[in-house]
């Protein structure tokens, strides 16, 4: 099967020819580094414009239209002042962690980048537990709100901090979960083989009741893994100030706001890989142009981006004992429950395959 | 100045915060001391004085014309009641009868106030359990009403469009016109505010059942408002006590007896309803008249005692005055809604977390001006 190819390889496979192996091989991996930092440093940069637009749009205002185009410059201007901006910081926090805490959420929102299939060959890295992996970088990253909120030696900042904790342990459940519910239809934990089992029908549409049960958990779950309203209790503007990131201030600051939305995506684009078909097109015709694969992929997971702007700008914020039953009154008990519906319908082949 | 009193006899878990008196969720410059065990409230102790600019004190210097000026700058979001309550206890000491037409306009544009001061309150309600675009939806119309104050007087906000003996101008000719597009607007609105907010699961799960204040305790504090009616205590100045226009208007009293935040959010949002009502009874007839009745250049009032209340958006407004016959008040106190409501929030607050104390602030209504003063 050509799906496994990957760019990391190709670029190997082209250095190979002037240096040894090793080098080839850690050189790739540097070159594919860079070209994604800078992909997606900027991507987030326009998901922020995209939030701010919509937004407006929901609150009846225009929204940033002034810098560029559109407003499009905007936020290339936001972060050209953010960088040039003094970092301030508590005068008794725990420096070493204090300074560590936005690389840790930074890094790891980037790194669950890699494995995405952005279409047909497209993929820095296919690795054979590529769901278990993501599932895995989207924890760590709370050990970064985590030390935030501690290190600041700020009351507000570690009460934002400690909900961060409660609120990301639980949801890790029910994205697990309902991610495993779908890896039961694949059985494959690859994106690429997840991908290819989708050339039969989307996977929503193959598992069609269990899996839009798990795609509704999913989406639930992933807007409380990302911190965003309605599950924001970690920076609860009317009540905690600027919750974990209080005393945070410039580009330190920055990476912990472009990486909320950099987790949006991810969160996303995870969705569209497991239960929309990654990019393969609703009609078919993406293998004779993969790079329309690009193309629909994006898509639908600005699409999902979207839906998850449209709660935050909607529903009221929850309460953090609220957060936590419905977690685990209700969200994992449904979890559960479809789980063994799923394998139910696998092992009677209910499933719906073109 | 001492004003910090912290317990130091904390519980091993308890710890105490600081909330305000610059915080988002305080509306201003309200101090908060808080006691938390975790995310449990175990003590609110207000600070207050970090906007008190001696406005009794000043009255007792300045004419009767000039103390209605000073009103605007307590209770700013009811601007107009405020001014309209010094309005009548003035013209009640000089035993002053003003026309019918500026009995009508006085109630039509408190009303208005009313109106605008709610919207802007539902606004914010929304932002403090987090929904952000209630606060525009709310300014929206707010911003309608506004502009007919500015046709009506130059004014947007503090507009000091009474005077004692009447108004200071005439209505503009587009009023009428302004305000009945406002009305048949304003109704397609309020539904619309029910669809985002008040039927979100979400937001009825946040305020239901949270700081409840019960009718005894309503009353014993001595709280006033939509936020004893909401607790069952009828307590309409306009319906016990009517003033101006409102003894020619009928209007239900928006009473609940649940006593949580969300009785006290649909008290604010049934008082809309009313409002409009009264205002539509009224705007198709104002009656022909002088719209101020000629008063002496120099005000002075009986030697005696006068009190005169009125229902602010915020509940009652009480203005006492003591005059020993000069052209200034010998004294002049005002009990503001926004003190006595104030005073429940340790009651209701205490056992709640952070988030349900954020919500019943939001419900309280505070204008932090009108506690300071």
């Amino acid at each position: 099967m050509n799906i496994a190819l990957n760019i990391t390889q190709t670029f190997q496979d082209w250095l190979v020819g002037f240096m040894p192996e090793g080098a080839a091989s850690i050189t790739a991996m540097v070159i594919v580094a860079v070209i994604y930092l800078m992909i997606f440093a900027v991507a987030g940069l326009y998901l922020v414009l995209l939030e701010r637009r919509v937004a407006a749009w929901f609150q009846l205002r225009l929204g940033p239209n002034r810098v560029g185009f559109q407003g499009l410059l905007q936020t290339m201007a936001d972060a050209l002042k953010l960088v040039s901006k003094e970092l301030t910081g508590t005068d008794r926090a725990d420096k070493f962690l204090y300074n560590l805490a936005p690389y840790f959420v930074i890094i790891t929102s980037l790194m669950a980048l890699g494995i995405f299939p952005f279409t047909q060959g497209f993929q820095a890295f296919d690795i054979n537990i590529g769901i278990f992996f993501l599932i895995a970088i989207s924890s760590i990253g709370v050990i970064g709100i985590l030390l935030a909120g501690w290190s600041s030696n700020n009351k507000f900042a570690l009460i934002g901090a400690m909900r961060s904790g409660v609120q990301t342990i639980s949801y890790e459940l029910s994205i697990g979960l309902s991610l495993l519910t779908m890896v039961l239809l694949t059985g494959s934990l690859q994106l690429s083989e997840i991908v290819e089992t989708q050339k039969h029908g989307w996977l929503i549409v193959q598992g069609h009741v269990p899996a839009i049960i798990a795609f509704m958990i999913y989406m639930i779950a992933g807007t409380a893994e990302t911190n965003r309203a309605p599950f924001d209790m970690v920076e609860a503007e009317s009540e905690l100030g600027a919750g974990f990131h209080t005393e945070y201030s410039g580009m330190k600051f920055a990476y912990f706001f472009l990486a909320e939305f950099i987790n949006m995506f991810i969160i996303a684009c995870i969705a569209t890989t497991v239960f929309f078909g990654a990019w393969l097109s609703p009609f078919g015709i993406t293998e004779s142009l993969p790079w329309l694969g690009v193309f629909w992929f994006l898509l639908k997971a600005l699409i999902l981006v979207f839906l998850m702007m449209w709660f935050r700008w909607t529903f009221p914020r929850l309460r953090i004992d609220q957060l936590l039953s419905l977690e685990w009154k209700y969200l994992l008990p449904i979890n559960l429950i479809n789980i063994m519906l799923m394998a139910f319908l696998v092992w009677q082949k209910l499933t719906i395959q073109f | 100045m001492e004003t910090t009193v912290v317990n130091n006899n904390f519980k091993s878990e308890e710890y105490f915060i600081n909330m305000g008196p610059q915080h988002p969720a305080t509306h201003g410059v309200l101090r908060l001391l808080l006691t938390i065990d975790g995310e449990i409230i175990k003590k609110v102790d207000p600070d207050l004085g970090y906007i008190h600019r001696s406005i009794e004190k000043m009255c007792e210097r300045d004419s009767y014309q000039q103390i209605v000026h000073l009103t605007d700058r307590m209770d700013y979001l009811s601007a107009n009641i405020n001014n309209e309550a010094v309005c009548l206890a003035v013209e009640n000491a000089l035993q002053l009868e003003v026309t019918d037409r500026i009995k009508v306009i006085r109630t039509i544009i408190g009303e208005l106030t009313r109106i605008a001061s709610h919207c802007l309150w539902w606004g914010v309600m929304g932002m403090d359990v987090g929904a952000l675009t209630t606060y525009f939806y709310g300014f929206r119309d707010r911003e309608m009403i506004n502009d007919i104050f500015e046709e009506t007087c130059g004014a947007r906000l503090t507009m000091n469009y009474n005077v004692p003996g009447g108004l200071m101008f005439d209505i503009h000719p587009n009023f009428v016109k302004r305000v009945k597009d406002f009305v048949a607007h304003f109704k397609t609105k309020i539904p619309e505010y029910d669809r985002l907010l008040s039927n979100n699961v979400i937001f009825q799960k946040r305020t239901m059942g949270v700081g409840v204040l019960s009718k005894e305790d309503a009353i014993s504090f001595g709280v006033s408002g939509p936020v004893g009616r909401a607790s069952g205590y009828s307590c309409d100045v306009r319906k016990h006590h009517p003033y101006s226009a409102l003894d020619q208007v009928t209007f239900k009293e928006a009473l609940r007896t649940e006593g949580d935040t969300y009785a006290r959010y649909q008290v604010r949002i049934q008082e809309m309803w009313e409002s409009l009502s009264i205002i539509e009874q009224l705007i198709d007839n104002i009656p022909e008249g002088d719209f101020r009745v000629q008063t002496n250049a120099v005000i002075k009032l009986p030697k005696g005692e006068y009190y005169q209340k009125v229902e602010t958006a915020r509940g009652e407004l009480g203005v006492y005055i003591i005059s020993t016959g000069t052209k200034n008040p010998y004294r002049l106190k005002f009990r503001s809604p926004g003190f006595s409501n104030l005073s429940v929030l340790n009651h209701i607050a205490v056992g709640s977390k952070i988030a349900d104390l954020v919500a019943i602030m939001a419900t309280l209504d505070l204008v932090i001006p009108d506690i300071d003063r």
